[in-house]
């Protein structure tokens, strides 16, 4: 048939998208297995339909929401780091780069100490007022200057706002005993304190993130051959860009909220699928949704493993995943606009 | 045979910022021909095609489209009728062939409108018609310069618009391949019947493949109409500054442009 022919990616998208799909199941399925506490099949079983007379049952159960946030938590950033790799032309984008969950997580720590505030509700207004100030700033500051954005502007300033508010976090926390011990085990990123009613709380924004980012997939296409290709194709650039923007902020800062800042899922999953499905937004949206669930899945079951019978951050094990891989996408020959 | 798409250019006074480039422009653009911008660095050309294009507001006037303001007309439904090829566009890397040229039907898609033959059998005439099609599973990234210029074509050509706008599509092209474009846009105006106006830097290839020059100079029209009659020793000294020596173009029977310079003359001045 022509058309799959004009529009095919390196592999079958469907097939690489079940294949996928079953490796996340298989990876739920292991988070739910794999922790300090070795457990049975049955006790899984059990736990599943939600018995809890034995310890192996109980630890399942505390698996259970952890899981389901690393899920929701992993795609939230895979997806929001495709939407600002495409908004912004810029293959360096993430939601961490760009500074924008270390925004989230500067407005949450001030909240904490200056306001006593500890509920998580109001953490993700913060949080995701904190992405969307951040994200505007660092969208001002790089227009600022002669000509319009450009990728190197948009990471330098990004780099330069992060490191700014990474500080400004640190003197606020430092001569606050009292939430030093909190703060720091947030700022680390993690899904190990998860509850159903904490992911229930962030679910709603999420939601709308995701259905926005459905919205603009088509339309970002358009937008990756430039603005005046967009334009000339009716496409309403400033319009999607927002959007897009938006969403990408709803996403990255409801998930930072209750895991705090979690780092280069949003720049290597995007990188990753792109190889894997091509360029075109629609497919590569998805992938990377799933595509950053399964890493923080397996960040967060290494993390359980590695320091047994401790525990290892979700942040930190992306970390020492990301930033090797940071450095290849840099040192790429190929790296150039999106 | 559709009835032709009006292009009007009313009183038009345009620029970037506080700085006015363009002043009090009045054109109609000839339908179903070929329309030359031509005219001295920095003389507007490029400006007015974007207005033209409504990749740019202007403060005063408006760019009529059968006689509707583009500038308010919904930018989907007029992506069906204008379309338009910036100067060197870059592709996303990795893209192909065949994605791009197929991005150019975005215009002819809703949110959730699918895929349809119609578009197959756009993308396969706009890939035939620039010969591309042998390139379909290509990255846009490993072509030449003239592949890429083709494609790039194909894409607009993808969206089948009754205009298409181009600025300055030959740059960077060798000489073969600024032929090859321009000869492209001549079968399409011919089979198509599309009205094609475009930025040109080459005076005698834009003389010998336009049906109407538009030669500008700081930011205003100076002349319009044939090539016959705005390639003239004296229009093209006052809009380019340059004494030269027309003669008709041996190939083609256009006007064509001898620059004369202050030196290698064989008779002196």
């Amino acid at each position: 048939m022509i058309r799959t022919r004009f529009r095919k990616g390196p592999v079958t998208r469907p097939i690489a998208l079940v294949i996928l799909f079953v490796i996340l199941i298989a990876l739920c399925f292991s988070s739910i297995a794999i922790g300090t506490r070795n457990v049975s099949w049955q006790e899984i079983l059990g736990a599943l339909q939600g018995q809890m007379n034995t310890m192996g049952e109980a630890a399942v159960t505390m698996r259970l929401p952890r899981t389901v946030l690393a899920v929701v938590a992993g795609s939230a950033l895979g997806l929001s780091g495709a939407l600002m790799q495409s908004v912004t032309r810029n293959p360096l984008a993430d939601p961490g780069i760009l500074g924008v969950n270390i925004g989230a997580a500067f407005f949450v720590v001030i909240g904490l100490a200056w306001f006593g505030i500890n509920q998580l509700q109001s953490y993700v207004w913060l949080a995701i007022l904190g992405a969307g100030i951040t994200a505007i700033f660092v969208y001002f500051i790089s227009s600022l200057g002669l000509g319009r954005p450009t990728p190197l502007k948009f990471a330098l300033a990004g780099a330069a706002t992060s490191a700014a508010l990474s500080s400004f976090t640190v003197a606020v926390v430092l001569p606050r005993n009292d939430i030093a011990g909190g703060a720091n085990s947030w700022q680390m990123g993690g899904v190990g304190g998860a509850t159903f009613d904490s992911i229930q709380l962030v679910l709603p924004f999420l939601l709308i993130g995701f259905l926005m980012s459905a919205v603009v997939a088509k339309k970002l296409n358009s937008l990756a051959l430039g603005d005046d290709v967009a334009a000339g194709l009716g496409e309403n650039v400033a319009w999607t860009r927002g959007i897009a923007w938006l969403s990408a902020v709803l996403l990255c800062g409801a998930t930072t909220a209750i895991c705090g800042p979690i780092g280069f899922v949003g720049l290597v999953i995007p990188h990753l699928c792109r190889l894997l499905v091509g360029v075109d937004n629609r497919w590569l949206l998805v992938f990377s949704a799933l595509g950053g669930a399964c890493l923080l899945l397996i960040a967060d079951i290494t993390g359980r493993i590695i320091s047994r019978p401790s525990e290892l951050s979700v942040g930190v094990v992306t970390a020492f995943i990301g930033a090797p891989f940071f450095i290849w996408i840099v040192r790429r020959q190929r790296v150039k606009e999106l | 045979m559709t009835l032709k798409h009006q292009l009007i250019l009313d009183n038009l006074t345009a620029g970037y910022r506080d700085k006015t480039i363009l002043k009090n422009i009045n054109i109609d653009i000839s339908p179903g021909q070929i329309t030359s911008i031509i005219g001295a660095n920095a003389c507007g050309k490029s400006t007015l095609l974007r207005t033209m294009s409504r990749l740019l507001t202007p403060y005063k006037g408006q760019v009529l489209l059968d006689g509707k303001s583009i500038h308010n007309a919904p930018t989907r439904q007029l992506a069906q009728t204008l379309g338009l090829l910036p100067q060197s566009p870059i592709a996303p890397e990795g893209i192909t062939v065949g994605d791009l040229v197929s991005r150019g039907r975005h215009p002819h898609h809703g949110l959730m409108s699918r895929w349809s033959k119609t578009d197959d059998e756009a993308v396969a005439k706009a890939l035939e018609t620039t010969k591309t099609t042998e390139l379909l599973d290509r990255e846009v990234d490993e072509l030449s310069g003239g592949q890429r210029q083709r494609v790039w074509i194909a894409m607009a050509l993808a969206q089948e618009t009754d205009i298409l706008l181009l600025d300055e599509p030959t740059t960077f092209l060798d000489v073969a391949h600024q032929i090859e474009v321009l000869d492209l846009l001549v079968e399409l105006n011919q089979s198509r019947g599309t009205t094609i106006v475009l930025v040109l830097h080459d005076l005698n290839l834009a003389s010998r493949y336009s049906d109407q020059l538009i030669a500008m100079q700081q930011g205003q029209i100076f002349a319009s109409g044939t090539p016959e009659l705005v390639v003239t020793e004296d229009i093209i000294h006052t809009v380019f500054g340059l004494h030269s020596h027309i003669i008709s173009d041996p190939i083609s029977g256009a006007p064509m442009v001898l620059p004369i310079g202050r030196h290698k003359r064989v008779t002196s001045p």
